[in-house]
């Protein structure tokens, strides 16, 4: 009986947590659908989509750069060291140059983005839950969806890329710095390996990437902070959900997209 | 004649939470309506659902003779401004952009220095410096963001005005020039008011008829003259402040 009980509380627990997530889902695609709907209608709030530009795009550059930089370097580091095993040194150019563009530079790029871009979002639109500033909108015949979502979702698809090939090219340098100065490469040779062995498909691949990744950042932080609870606590537990949520979506798509462009 | 916002039968629920049971309400023309009762009782959910802001249940509300819930939003809303019980201000935007707010955008916007001229203009009715206007809402007091708000809220000349507890977090004397104000501004420009307050110095002051809400109807409604002799208890304890009577102090 008490075994019947506790399969029964645990079926019970599985199936809330199934029709919880099923429910967040269809919020998010509605939430997300309604904001491209907008998109195709004026009015269109262009100081702001600017301001958007210039909050998630430029002042990410620094955090970006640093990440792909770094990155580039370590991963010359343990491609040389793998590469050594079979006499393969030779790749470390290749690889770097392919593992940037087509993975590292694009999701590193979006998470560090998700980090610093959805938690912003969220909490500046949570905040403006909270004191009713949303509400305010609405009374002064503005559409909330149109004057703060939508400039958002479009600055982050569209920056997103380009940060992702400044990114790329950071990392490649980052590479090549160290394959030059530590492993005592042929900065000509490195230069022309580099140059050669990638191809198109590897950097559209990336860019496409980017621009998911950018999307679900701003969709991640818009939703959570347009929906926050109340006072303090709502707004942080927003602020979580929108980092969490945007990078493990991040991740996950990686995978999807590597699929479709495999 | 064609009372200005009439509410009948208005019901709303959040779950088992009935909030509105049955409002029935009628505000004249260019008259101001003061809504009082305890904390959490739904005047702020009337307010809204006036608004659009929340949707109701069930019942009716016509603004002007025409239903609230449907035809053109824009238009609908073109008719109203609201000061916010905390100012709503947007702290992204200057003060001056936040008092033309609405008149930067849409069919009949403004040009730049238009909308700043009339937002000093506004700044100065209701008692604020031009040096104000090019300030953030962060960078003001709360009686200032107050009166910013309520700048805003007259802006673009509305036909009735939504206070929602206009002099909460106020100390006595900026409450008192708020209430003025109010008072002032309605007369004026001749708008319809609707106030949601605690406080009965800002009844007193503002009021033409006051309506209470309580358990989720109107549990009265009357000229301002009648309040401290309208008969009906649970008024009688509201407005004197006594813990004892037929509202129950824990709720």
């Amino acid at each position: 009986m008490i075994l019947l009980h506790w399969i029964d509380t645990f079926l019970a627990s599985i199936g809330r947590s199934t029709t919880a997530l099923a429910a967040s889902v269809g919020r998010v695609t509605i939430f997300a659908a309604q904001a491209v709907s907008h998109l195709m209608r004026p009015p269109f709030y262009t100081r702001e989509f600017a301001t958007q530009v210039l909050q998630i795009g430029y002042f990410s550059l620094p955090i970006v750069g640093l990440t792909a930089l770094f990155t580039g370097g370590a991963l010359a580091l343990q491609i040389y060291s793998g590469g050594a095993r079979f006499n393969a040194e030779a790749v470390v150019p290749t690889v770097v140059a392919i593992a940037m563009v087509r993975e590292l530079g694009p999701v590193l790029g979006g998470l560090m983005v998700a980090g610093r871009v959805a938690s912003s979002i969220a909490a500046e639109l949570g905040t403006m839950r909270v004191t009713e500033q949303i509400d305010a909108l609405v009374t002064l015949s503005t559409n909330p969806m149109k004057y703060l979502v939508v400039p958002r979702l479009l600055a982050a698809t569209l920056v997103m890329p380009i940060l992702a090939f400044i990114g790329d090219i950071i990392g490649i340098m980052g590479g090549f710095l160290v394959a030059t100065n530590r492993l005592n490469f042929n900065a000509a040779t490195y230069i022309n390996n580099t140059y050669d062995f990638l191809e198109f498909d590897d950097i559209f691949s990336g860019l496409v990437k980017a621009a998911v990744f950018g999307f679900i950042v701003a969709l991640m932080g818009c939703f959570h902070g347009y929906y926050s609870g109340r006072g303090a606590q709502g707004v942080a537990q927003a602020t979580t959900n929108a980092v969490v949520s945007a990078s493990v979506l991040i991740i996950a798509s990686n995978y999807v997209l590597t699929e479709v462009f495999f | 004649m064609t009372p200005m916002i009439e509410l009948k039968g208005l019901k709303k629920s959040f779950g088992n939470n009935h909030v509105l049971r049955s409002i029935d309400l009628v505000i004249p023309k260019g008259e101001s309506m003061v809504i009082i009762g305890g904390s959490g009782t739904g005047k702020s959910v009337a307010l809204k659902c006036i608004l659009g802001l929340i949707k109701p249940d069930s019942g009716e509300i016509l603004v002007n003779g025409k239903s609230a819930l449907s035809g053109d939003r824009d238009a609908f809303l073109a008719q109203f401004g609201m000061l916010f019980q905390g100012g709503a201000l947007f702290d992204s935007l200057p003060v001056w952009q936040n008092v033309s707010f609405r008149l930067l955008r849409g069919r009949n916007k403004l040009s730049k220095a238009d909308a700043h001229e009339l937002a000093v203009e506004k700044l100065r009715r209701v008692g604020l410096k031009p040096d104000v206007a090019n300030l953030y809402p962060a960078e003001l007091s709360g009686g200032m963001q107050k009166r910013v708000g309520l700048a805003r809220a007259i802006a673009a000349e509305p036909n009735i005005i939504f206070f929602d507890e206009p002099t909460t977090g106020l100390d006595p004397i900026m409450s008192g020039v708020i209430n003025e104000l109010v008072r002032e501004i309605v007369v004026e420009m001749g708008a319809t008011a609707m106030t949601i307050t605690h406080d009965m110095s800002s009844v007193r002051a503002i009021a033409d008829k006051v309506a209470m809400i309580h358990e989720g109807i109107v549990q009265w409604t009357g000229p301002i003259g009648q309040l401290d002799d309208s008969g009906d208890p649970y008024l009688d304890q509201f407005i004197n402040a006594r813990a004892e009577g037929p509202i129950e102090a824990v709720r």
